[in-house]
C-alpha cells in the first residue's frame, strides 16, 4: 500500500521523465482543447457581439438561450455528437467518430455558449459607453462589431481563459465521442478517469499536476497581460 | 433614423439647418416642443439656458443621434453625409486605443485610406498640440487633453457642421482656452459651430447668434449682443440677470 507521498514522489518522477507516452497524451489535449476554443471563439465572439451591440426582435430570448447553454451537460453533448456522427447518424458517412475531430466538435459546442454569453456581456457594456459616439460617427454595423471586439480584447481574454478551462478539465463528452483509444483520442482527463479505475494511481496523479500547471500557467499569463491592459487603461 | 428633408441646391445664404416644429417625448414627459429654428451656415450659434431646458436634447435632435417626436430637422445645401457633421459630448468618449488611433478610426469611418489617414491624424495631432502623445492610451490623457483631442477627432473628418454639448464645462481656464482655439479655428476655415453652453462669458467671446431655452422651448433667438445685453423673454432676463428661477417660474 502506497502512502500519498509515495505516489505522489513516483508521479513527479514521471513527469521528469517525460516519456513519449505522457507527451503523446499532453499533446493531444492540448490539440483538442485549442483548436475547440478557438473555433468557439471563432463563432461566439461575433455572435456574443451582435447580441450586446444591437438590439433587435428575439434578442432577449436569444440571450437566455444562450445563457442557458453554458451549463449545457457534457455528457448529453457527447451523446448528440455520437449520434450525429455514428455510422447510422446523418454525418457518419464523414466517419469522424472515435477522431480528435469528433472530440473537438464535441469541445467546441459546449464552449461556444460560454464564449458567446461572457462575450455578450462584455461588448454590451462596452457598448454603453461607446453606442452615442459610434452613432455621431456614422459607424456601419459591422465595424461596430470589429471596433467592439478589438476594445474588449483584454476583457475577451479572460472569456476566452474560461473557455480553455471548461475544454481542458472535460471528460464525459471527450470519451464519448473520443473512445479513449490509446495513441489516438486519449486525452489527460479521461487517462487519469481511466488509470484511476485501473488503480495506476501515480500515471493519474501526474496528469493531474500537468493538468493543473497547465491550467496555473495560461491563467497567470493571460491574467498578466490583462493586468499590463489595465495599466495602460485598454481594459 | 433621421428625419430629414435634403435639397440639393446649395446656397450660402440659407441657413445650413432648419428645425421646424421640434419636439420630443420620452415616458409620456414633453421635453421639447414647438422648437423652430434656423442655423446660419458659417456662424457660431450658441444654445444657452437652464437645467433641462432641452440644450444636450436639442443638440441631440439636430445632429440626428435622436428622431423627434415632432416635427423635422431640414438640411439645406449640400446632403449631409456623415462627414457633414460632428459632434463633441459633454464628457468625451475615448476608445480604449492610443490617441493616434482614436484619430485614424474617425478617418477610417469615413472610408479615407491608410495613406491620407496618417497624414491627416498627424495634421490633427499637432493641431490639437498632442503630437507628442500620439502613442500614449486616450484614456490616460487629463481632461482637457481628451476634450482636445474629441474635438480634434470631430474636426479631422472635415465637417461643415460641428456640434459641440458645453465641451468645456469641467476645464480649468488654459483648457478652455485651448478648446476655444480650436473651435474658432474650425470656424475661420467655415465650419458652421452650435454649442451648448452655461458660461455667459464664453457666449460673449464665441458667440455669433444665441438662442435661449427655457423648460424645452425656445424663449429667445438673436444676435449674441441683443439676447445677453438686451434680453426680451423673462426667463432670458432672469437668467442674464443671474437671479435663481425654476422650470415653472415662467
Amino acid at each position: 500500500m502506497f502512502s500519498f507521498g509515495d505516489m505522489m514522489a513516483e508521479a513527479l518522477g514521471l513527469i521528469l521523465a517525460w516519456d513519449r507516452e505522457l507527451s503523446a497524451i499532453v499533446v493531444l489535449s492540448l490539440r483538442v482543447t485549442l483548436s475547440a476554443v478557438a473555433l468557439a471563439c471563432l463563432i461566439g465572439l461575433p455572435l456574443g457581439a451582435l447580441i450586446g451591440a444591437f438590439r433587435f426582435p428575439g434578442r432577449g430570448a436569444a440571450s437566455v438561450a444562450l445563457n442557458a447553454l453554458m451549463g449545457l451537460p457534457p455528457v448529453v453533448v457527447g451523446l448528440f455528437v455520437y449520434l450525429m456522427l455514428s455510422a447510422s447518424g446523418p454525418l457518419g458517412v464523414l466517419q469522424l467518430l472515435y477522431t480528435p475531430t469528433a472530440m473537438i466538435i464535441a469541445q467546441t459546442i459546449l464552449v461556444t455558449p460560454i464564449i458567446a454569453a461572457l462575450t455578450k456581456q462584455v461588448v454590451e457594456d462596452l457598448h454603453g459607453e461607446y453606442a452615442e459616439q459610434f452613432a455621431s460617427f456614422g459607424v456601419s454595423a459591422r465595424a461596430r462589431v470589429v471596433a467592439l471586439l478589438w476594445d474588449a480584447r483584454y476583457s475577451l481574454l479572460t472569456v476566452a481563459l474560461a473557455g480553455f478551462g471548461r475544454a481542458v478539465a472535460e471528460v464525459g463528452a471527450v470519451l464519448i465521442v473520443g473512445g479513449n483509444i490509446n495513441h489516438v483520442t486519449r486525452v489527460m482527463t479521461t487517462t487519469i478517469a481511466l488509470e484511476t479505475s485501473k488503480g495506476n494511481l501515480q500515471l493519474a496523479l501526474a496528469l493531474g499536476v500537468i493538468l493543473l500547471g497547465l491550467a496555473v500557467v495560461v491563467n497567470a499569463g493571460v491574467m498578466a497581460l490583462r493586468a499590463s491592459a489595465v495599466r495602460a487603461a485598454y481594459a | 433614423m433621421r428625419d430629414t428633408v435634403m435639397e440639393s441646391a446649395q446656397d450660402c445664404a440659407a441657413p445650413i439647418l432648419t428645425a421646424r416644429d421640434l419636439g420630443f417625448a420620452a415616458s409620456g414627459q414633453v421635453l421639447l416642443q414647438g422648437v423652430d429654428l434656423e442655423i446660419a451656415r458659417g456662424r457660431r450659434t450658441l444654445v444657452m439656458g437652464a437645467n433641462g431646458a432641452g440644450k444636450s436634447l436639442l443638440l441631440r435632435l439636430l445632429h440626428g443621434l435622436l428622431p423627434p417626436s415632432s416635427g423635422a430637422v431640414l438640411w439645406q445645401g449640400a446632403r449631409p453625409g456623415r462627414t457633414a457633421q460632428a459632434m463633441v459630448f459633454q464628457r468625451p468618449v475615448m476608445l480604449r486605443r492610443s490617441v493616434l488611433a482614436n484619430l485614424r478610426f474617425a478617418l477610417r469611418v469615413q472610408g479615407l485610406g491608410w495613406r491620407a489617414r496618417a497624414a491627416r491624424a498627424q495634421e490633427a495631432l499637432e493641431m490639437a498640440h498632442l503630437t507628442d502623445k500620439a502613442r500614449q492610451p486616450a484614456r490616460l490623457l487629463s481632461g482637457g487633453e481628451q476634450q482636445r483631442l474629441a474635438v480634434a477627432r470631430a474636426l479631422v473628418c472635415d465637417p461643415e457642421i460641428l456640434f459641440l454639448d458645453e465641451p468645456t464645462s469641467s476645464l480649468d481656464p488654459a483648457s478652455t482656452q485651448m478648446i476655444e482655439d480650436l473651435v474658432n479655428a474650425a470656424h475661420v476655415r467655415g465650419v458652421t459651430v452650435v454649442m451648448v453652453t452655461h458660461d455667459r462669458g464664453q457666449a460673449r467671446r464665441m458667440g455669433d447668434e444665441v438662442i435661449f431655452l427655457h423648460a424645452g422651448r425656445v424663449a429667445e433667438t438673436g444676435p449674441r449682443d441683443q439676447v445677453l445685453d438686451a434680453p426680451r423673454s423673462d426667463a432670458a432676463k432672469a437668467w442674464m440677470a443671474g437671479r435663481l428661477y425654476t422650470r415653472t417660474d415662467f
